[in-house]
């Protein structure tokens, strides 16, 4: 691997956000791809991160200074990422349900993702179940993730797989749930596809779903 | 301003001057398998014995929290509260969101007890003002509204204001409200602590009311927790909290400290004690 992609990499990791831009300008410059810093630079490095972050090993605060890190980077490849019709993993709209306003843990899982190559269409916090249909509708994703903190809204989340299914979508998309109060029983019963218990194990999930 | 809650045996005092009550928020099953199970059970025991650990612990109010899968909070949420009220004798303060869980509590909990929460959204404030009213009770006014947290430590208190002057339409006086600050977690943002603390200053500079504060929020995602809850505990008691809701266990010393270091423990008599029950042979 190339010296540039393994310095992004360690960027990413440390959560040096300043060192970003000029790294991925770099890179550009000896003639990477958009396509190759992300897949072989930021991802293998949120990677670490992630693993990191389910072992203990890292902090809410450092996982959120990696992720602004891959942002910064991500600011500049994003363009590059379009103009060559780059394909992505996929796509995934992620929201916190109606009633809700923790976004906190919402933000990491939409970064986690992002570091694994997602779209991601982030509709916000407190979002109604026809906010999530017509998302789907509009997007087209291939994965819906939804977040929850309170048991109250927790049911929100069985709302939205109704709609969902009343609004003809259901088989569009695989339906992913997270959020402390959240279990994998509750995923089963509302028909959600899968529970994920964390940000990095969402990420994981929602690579399995796309390439299944 | 003294706010008064009263319990099946006990009554509690808060203000300015006095020394600070614990609120105990042990009973909260969140990231606690072990109480979701035995509420799930209907197994009021291990509530029991949470409640008196806390008590021995310090705790002079006892927070009943019982929002978890599985736990239909209307039908479980009186029998905690009627167990805690029943074993300590102590103010309860119910811990719910839940619109059918909470009256039905009220009903069977008796004395002056302490609602968690009110705030300055419309539909809170109509739905639970007149419960605080109705059961003669004293009420949490977390400082968010419909558009929710403020960031700045004036947008919370303009929130604590409309709660206060909402309240005093239906003869509910400024000592039934314990206004909440709101601590968020610095390990999401920096300066979430600090704001906090400049908002506490502010609502007892301006309102004089007494203050409440989930402090143990403020840690979220980061390790060893207890040391930045403590040292947070004492800095927001310096800053005019009086009623934190807290783990008694973990948080005592930080309290009985501050209580010492802000001119609240006359003759150093709660140091002392703390000290020598800590120390049983000296
Ligand atoms: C596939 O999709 C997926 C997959 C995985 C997913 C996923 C989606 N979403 C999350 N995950 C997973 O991945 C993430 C990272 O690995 C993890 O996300 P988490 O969100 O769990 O973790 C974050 C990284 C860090 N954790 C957090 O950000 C949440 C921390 C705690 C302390 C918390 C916070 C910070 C807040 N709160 Co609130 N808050 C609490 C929380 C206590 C707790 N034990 O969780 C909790 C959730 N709050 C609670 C309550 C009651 C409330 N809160 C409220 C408000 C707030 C703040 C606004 C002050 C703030 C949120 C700020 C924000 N911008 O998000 C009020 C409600 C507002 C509303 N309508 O939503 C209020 C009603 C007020 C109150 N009394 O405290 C409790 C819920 C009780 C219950 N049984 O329902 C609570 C458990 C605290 C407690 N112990 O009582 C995983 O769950
Ligand atoms: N008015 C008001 N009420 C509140 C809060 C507030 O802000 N304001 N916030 C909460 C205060 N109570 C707690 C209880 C537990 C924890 C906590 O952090 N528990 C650990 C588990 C601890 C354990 O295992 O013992 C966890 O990971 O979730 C934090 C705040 C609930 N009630």
């Amino acid at each position: 691997m190339s010296d540039t992609l393994v310095q992004i990499s360690n960027a990413v990791i440390e959560g040096r956000v300043k060192d970003a831009p000029g790294l991925t300008h770099n890179a550009l410059q000896a003639g990477l791809t958009a396509k190759d810093i992300l897949d072989k630079g930021l991802m293998p490095g949120m990677d670490v991160v992630g693993a990191e972050f389910k072992k203990g090993k890292k902090f809410v605060p450092e996982v959120l200074l990696s992720a602004r890190t891959m942002q910064a980077s991500l600011d500049i490849l994003k363009p590059l990422l379009a103009e060559a019709g780059a394909k992505m993993t996929g796509k995934v709209v992620v929201g916190t349900v109606k009633g809700d306003l923790h976004d906190i843990g919402k933000n990491l899982v939409g970064m986690m993702l992002e570091g694994s190559g997602f779209e991601v269409v982030d509709l916000g916090k407190d979002v109604a179940p026809e906010k999530f249909v017509d998302a789907v509708k509009k997007e087209k994703p291939n994965i819906v993730a939804m977040s929850a903190l309170l048991t109250t809204t927790m049911r929100s989340m069985g709302h939205t797989v109704t709609a969902l299914k009343e609004a003809g979508l259901r088989d569009a998309v695989k339906i992913m749930i997270g959020g402390a109060p959240v279990t994998a029983d509750f995923a089963a019963q509302i028909g959600a596809d899968a529970y994920a218990p964390n940000a990095p194990a969402a990420a994981e999930l929602a690579k399995k779903f796309v390439s299944a | 301003m003294e706010s008064k809650l009263i319990g099946r045996k006990t009554e509690v005092l808060i203000g300015p001057d006095l020394p600070t009550v614990i609120i105990g928020e042990r009973i909260n099953p969140t990231g606690k398998k072990k109480l979701a199970e035995a509420l799930r059970a209907g197994d009021m025991d291990y509530v029991r014995q949470l409640a008196l650990t806390q008590v021995e612990q310090g705790a002079q109010v006892i927070d009943v929290n019982v929002g978890t899968t599985g736990v239909v909070e209307e039908v479980v949420l009186p029998r905690a509260v009627e167990m805690v009220a029943d074993a300590t004798g102590l103010p309860v303060c119910i811990d719910s969101p839940d619109e059918k869980a909470l009256p039905a509590a009220l009903k069977i909990c008796g004395g002056k007890p302490l609602i968690n929460s009110v705030n300055g959204e419309e539909a809170s404030l109509a739905r639970v003002l007149p419960l605080v009213k109705e059961f003669d009770a004293s009420v949490i006014g977390l400082t968010m509204d419909d558009d929710g947290i403020p960031d700045t430590a004036e947008g919370r208190l303009r929130v604590a204001e409309k709660i206060v002057e909402r309240a005093a339409k239906l003869g509910i006086g400024p000592e039934r409200i314990l206004v909440d600050c709101l601590a968020l977690t610095v390990g999401a943002d920096h300066r979430a602590a600090l704001t906090t603390l400049t908002a506490i200053r502010l609502v007892r500079e301006k309102l004089g009311v007494n203050l409440a504060l989930g402090a143990s929020n403020v840690s979220h995602g980061l390790p060893d927790r207890e040391t930045v809850n403590g040292y947070f505990i004492a800095m927001a008691i310096a800053a005019g909290v009086n009623c934190p809701i807290v783990d008694p266990g973990k948080a005592r010393e930080s309290v009985v400290v501050a209580d010492l270091l802000t001119g609240r423990d006359e003759w150093s008599q709660n140091y002392l004690a703390h000290y020598r029950a800590a120390h049983p042979e000296s």
